[in-house]
């Protein structure tokens, strides 16, 4: 309860105070404008001076990008040093006599360094107008520095993939920032001239491998050359990378691919940590992360084989018959089919006008659920595809992962597609024809998938319904701190199937081996369970930047996992335009399982302990 | 008064010229802000950005603040403290550390410096106290009062902040000052301090972080050591001096697009913006300031009982404070200490607080609401 009057004198008091602080304040900010008039206007000239004699100059510190490595610590990216040229505007006398000295030293291309050199920004910020020059031409440049103010000579690192061509989708590779990419808000502590990843985990760990710049004050005379550099901020590396594939098995898959088109995935499916993702045609990292011409650029971009394209995570083919696994399991599940009950095949399935023809001219006759999956027979397929439904079968495709992106960590990976009612209606704005169920029942028409997918979905077949992410990085080491942070595998859920059904399904893959369409695929080594798959390419929808390729042969599937008993990995293998599955593809899924199985003991090696020996790299955890 | 009762009772206070200068000045701000961070990191939005977001959070402060009814607020005024001061002892403990003070408490992705805050409820509770002491003798005009400051401050400064802590003494002062300490008392306060000075400096030397003396050391000068801590003094000087009268224009400020200047969005702004606009844009800055302040001292005077008046005065001599504080160091006139500029800094804490602080004050003009009268 505040008392509800003052006395006047009280106020008259506050009055004369606020009086007195008034004039107290005018006095203070009075002093101020004078202070700063003396600054300004007085002395302004003086500190005019200075500051355009501010003789000093900011030169970054670029940090070394973190390291990758194989599950075995063997080494994949890692940085060579290589010496930048960089000019700094303030200090050059004459641009064009610049760019002629230049052009003339290097032979560089004068219409590209002047660009370079009109790029918005502070005349006193040096900025880089070549990287990876040769020993000789930096030596060069030192010795006609005298004759070019402002130009200076930088040792940095340059991104270095010692494996070549091996992995170089999931490493993807690096590249100056682009303009585009500095108007982005996660590359608002870089610059022009940072180097970041453009693509793969390069790209898509960018973050963890950038590291923080450091910055080095130099000072120059009036002439603009170098007298004196101190150090202000060390750069601060970036952390590495261990990934989960094992560059052996690596290296297998892109060599069993040779010069076809394709792409292998093998993957763990306890854990869905990725062994092998190989694409073919592949480019060459080193060679795109350097400054690469505009001719040699639109070469690799306009190639008819698409080598930036990584096929395992983007590209999109119909599964094929391959597809009949989840329809299988579908089938079981809505109760569809029990394991028992048979469908006639006579080698066509009548729907309405059209007759649908199975592989096999002639047909299988009666076939139960595990005969259609070993001889993978499509009657059977049609007929339940024709029962259950496309809604059913999309629902199911959905939770084996199918029509939406895995997740893995690469750039633009794709989903493709599995066609409902719904999809349709939102695609194409057309409502679903029930003969174009029976194509989807075999894994044709719209269907379409990345042989990433397929590998995860046959993991997860393998593995009892019980799915991880696909992943393809395990750990990331702090460099700053020395701490390895493990990364914890993904569990993506539980498929809510019947323990027999799997069992039922895996008994027929196995059997798809050795007794049904993929004899091939079979070895001494070790059980493997299986589907083989082909993809018709004449029915191949997959947006509109579609090239009709210039050979319509099929492409070839196969899928697998092994060993049948307790699967510790599980393969994709797509051939574009091989032809048969079983054939093609087969043989090469076998060479991948068991070069693994050779690889990885399942019992555990003691090896002798290594210390002592400065080597980057972590123990395995495959024992 | 007839006249009086028939005013409308709730917008009547809202002065447009107020809130133009208020407006005016933070565009200033986020000018500035926006010319120094070009390519600078800012975390997952420009600076400038981040600020405007700052500022609607502090519009709506401000909003809140000139709504409500300020006999009320004072009534919080204790808790509230209690509650700064706990905020304040988890900052030591828990707290963000930034540049080896630690003033953050991070709050997921945002963070605030609870200190900011301290002032305002400084305010508050001091406006409250002296409006229901008794106006006699020197224990509850000058101990009581300055044991209430005492725990905030020692907070304050242990962090280490002696900006924000300086500012608690000033509003202080200027509190003391309006509720009319007799002018023998203020001279005893006067020669008891010249007479204890070498020994408070001794104290205080010693109980400094080594930077701080660094900076103090610099300041005595500054050309001395121009790549040691008179470096900060110096490039300051020069870019405020080389503005001359026009100033370089937007981006044109070397100094502080060359990165010479550290802090230039935050404590060195004023340094930026006088490098860009020059004196004459210096003279528009400064008059709207004291537009401002002469508005708020205005409210001050026709306070209709004396908890407004003092709000007013605290509120005042804060800002007062904190501009003169720091255009003087950026100008070199003082020793650096982290003084934000109200309203022209980048800071989130900072504009929030300032802005509610300012609605408050627009709520002391309002004509009373209150039964009582």
């Amino acid at each position: 309860m505040a008392s509800a009057h003052y006395p006047e004198t009280e106020f008259g008091d506050l009055h004369r105070r606020l009086f007195i602080l008034r004039v107290g304040l005018l006095l203070v900010v009075a002093l101020l404008g004078l202070r700063l008039w003396h600054l300004q206007i007085r002395e302004g000239p003086y500190y005019r001076d200075l500051s355009e004699n501010n003789r000093t100059r900011q030169v970054l510190l670029e940090p070394a990008r973190g390291l990758i490595y194989d599950r075995h610590g063997v080494l994949l990216a890692n940085n060579v040093p290589s010496f930048s040229l960089y000019v700094t505007l303030e200090d050059v006398k004459d641009r064009e006599v610049l760019i002629q000295q230049l052009t003339d030293l290097l032979g560089l291309d004068p219409a590209l360094v002047r660009k370079k050199l009109m790029i918005r920004g502070s005349k006193l910020l040096p900025r880089k107008i070549k990287d990876r020059m040769t020993l000789r031409d930096a030596t060069l440049v030192e010795s006609h520095r005298l004759d070019m103010p402002g130009v200076m000579i930088q040792v940095e690192s340059q991104r270095n993939y010692p494996g070549g061509v091996t992995a170089a989708h999931l490493l993807g590779y690096v590249g100056e920032i682009s303009a585009d990419q500095l108007e982005k808000p996660e590359f608002v502590d870089l610059h022009q001239g940072s180097i970041v990843g453009q693509y793969g985990v390069e790209k898509s760990y960018d973050r963890h491998m950038r590291g923080v710049a450091g910055q080095k004050s130099v000072e120059v005379d009036a002439l603009g050359h170098e007298k004196k550099a101190s150090v202000v901020e060390r750069p601060q590396a970036g952390n590495d990378l261990y990934l989960t594939i094992d560059v052996r098995l690596q290296k297998l898959a892109e060599d069993l691919l040779g010069v076809e088109q394709g792409a292998i995935v093998a993957l763990d499916p306890t854990n869905g940590d990725i062994l092998a993702m190989a694409s073919r045609p592949a480019f060459d990292p080193n060679l795109l992360s350097r400054e690469l011409t505009a001719k040699q650029w639109v070469e690799i971009v306009q190639d008819e084989g698409r080598p930036l394209n990584n096929r395992a995570s983007q590209g999109q083919y119909p599964p094929g018959s391959t597809f009949k696994i989840p329809m299988a399991i579908a089938a079981l599940e809505t109760k569809t089919m029990t394991p028992s009950s048979t469908v006639h095949c006579n080698g066509g399935y009548q729907f309405g006008k059209r007759l649908y023809h199975d592989w096999k001219v002639g047909g299988h006759g009666y076939v139960d659920l595990h005969d259609a999956l070993v001889h993978s027979c499509d009657v059977y397929f049609y007929t339940i595809g024709q029962r259950m439904g496309i809604d059913v079968m999309a629902e199911f495709g959905k939770d084996f992962g199918l029509g939406r992106a895995t997740g893995v960590e690469l750039p633009s990976e794709r989903s493709g597609i599995m066609p409902s009612t719904a999809w349709k209606q939102k695609a194409k704005n057309e409502s679903w024809l029930p003969g174009e169920t029976i194509s989807a029942a075999i894994g044709q028409g719209y269907v379409t998938v990345t042989p990433l997918q397929m590998a995860s979905l046959v993991g997860t077949v393998a593995n009892n319904g019980v799915s991880y992410r696909p992943r393809l990085v395990q750990a990331v080491m702090d460099r700053t701190t020395g701490n390895l942070q493990e990364l914890p595998a993904v569990p993506r859920g539980k498929l809510n199937a019947k323990p027999d059904t799997f069992r039922i399904i895996k008994d027929a893959l196995a059997d798809v081996v050795t007794k049904g369409t993929a004899t091939r695929a079979k070895s001494s080594l070790v059980t493997i369970g299986g589907k083989t798959g082909t993809a018709q390419v004449a029915a191949l929808r997959t947006g509109p930047e579609e090239n009709i390729p210039k050979k319509y042969r099929d492409h070839a599937w196969f899928v697998a996992f092994a060993p049948v008993e307790s699967p510790k990995i599980a393969v994709a293998v797509l051939g574009e335009h091989m032809g048969h599955g079983g054939a093609a593809a087969a043989p090469l899924a076998k060479e991948v399982i068991e070069t693994y199985m050779k690889l990885t003991p399942q019992v555990p090696v003691v090896t002798s302990d290594l210390s002592g020996v400065a080597q980057p790299g972590r123990p395995s955890k495959d024992s | 008064m007839i006249d009086r009762l028939t005013e409308n009772r709730g917008l009547d206070s809202f002065d447009i010229r107020y809130v133009a200068l208020i407006l005016a000045i933070l565009g200033i701000g986020v000018l500035s802000i926006y010319s120094v961070t070009q390519g600078q990191p800012g975390g997952i939005a420009p600076f400038y950005l981040k600020q405007m977001m700052w500022i609607g959070l502090g519009a709506a402060a401000f909003i809140v603040m000139w709504a409500s009814d300020y006999h009320h607020l004072a009534r919080f005024a204790y808790p509230a403290y209690a509650f700064i001061l706990l905020m304040l002892l988890f900052v030591l403990f828990e707290g963000r550390t930034s540049k080896g003070a630690q003033r953050w408490i991070a709050l997921g992705p945002l963070s605030f410096q609870p200190s900011e805050f301290a002032k305002l409820i400084l305010v508050l509770v001091l406006a409250h106290y002296y409006s229901k002491a008794p106006r006699v003798g020197w224990l509850q005009r000058v101990i009581l009062p300055g044991l209430l400051v005492l725990p905030g401050l020692l907070l304050i400064l242990k962090q280490p902040d002696l900006g924000s802590g300086l500012s608690f003494v000033a509003v202080y002062a200027a509190m003391l000052l309006m509720v009319g300490v007799r002018s023998q008392a203020l001279g005893f306060i006067l020669l008891f301090g010249i007479m204890l000075f070498p020994f408070a400096w001794e104290g205080l030397w010693g109980s400094l972080h080594d930077y701080q003396r660094q900076r103090i050391m610099a300041f005595v000068d500054p050309d001395y050591d121009p790549g040691g801590k008179g470096y900060h003094a110096l490039q300051s000087k020069i870019a405020i001096g080389s503005g001359e009268l026009l100033g370089k224009g937007l981006y044109g400020g070397t100094q502080s697009q060359l990165k010479f200047l550290p802090e230039g969005h935050t404590d060195f702004v004023f340094a930026v913006f006088a490098e860009e606009w020059g004196f004459l844009g210096v003279l528009v800055l400064l008059t709207l300031f004291i537009g401002l302040i002469w508005l708020s001292l205005e409210i001050a005077s026709k306070a209709k009982d004396q908890l407004g008046a003092l709000l007013a005065v605290g509120i005042v001599a804060m800002l007062c404070f904190c501009v003169v504080v720091n255009i003087g160091m950026t100008a070199g006139m003082f020793p650096i200490v982290g003084i934000p500029l109200p309203l022209v800094s980048y800071g989130g804490s900072a504009t929030i607080m300032t802005m509610a602080a300012l609605g408050l004050l627009l709520n002391v003009k309002r004509k009373r609401l209150s039964l009582f009268y």
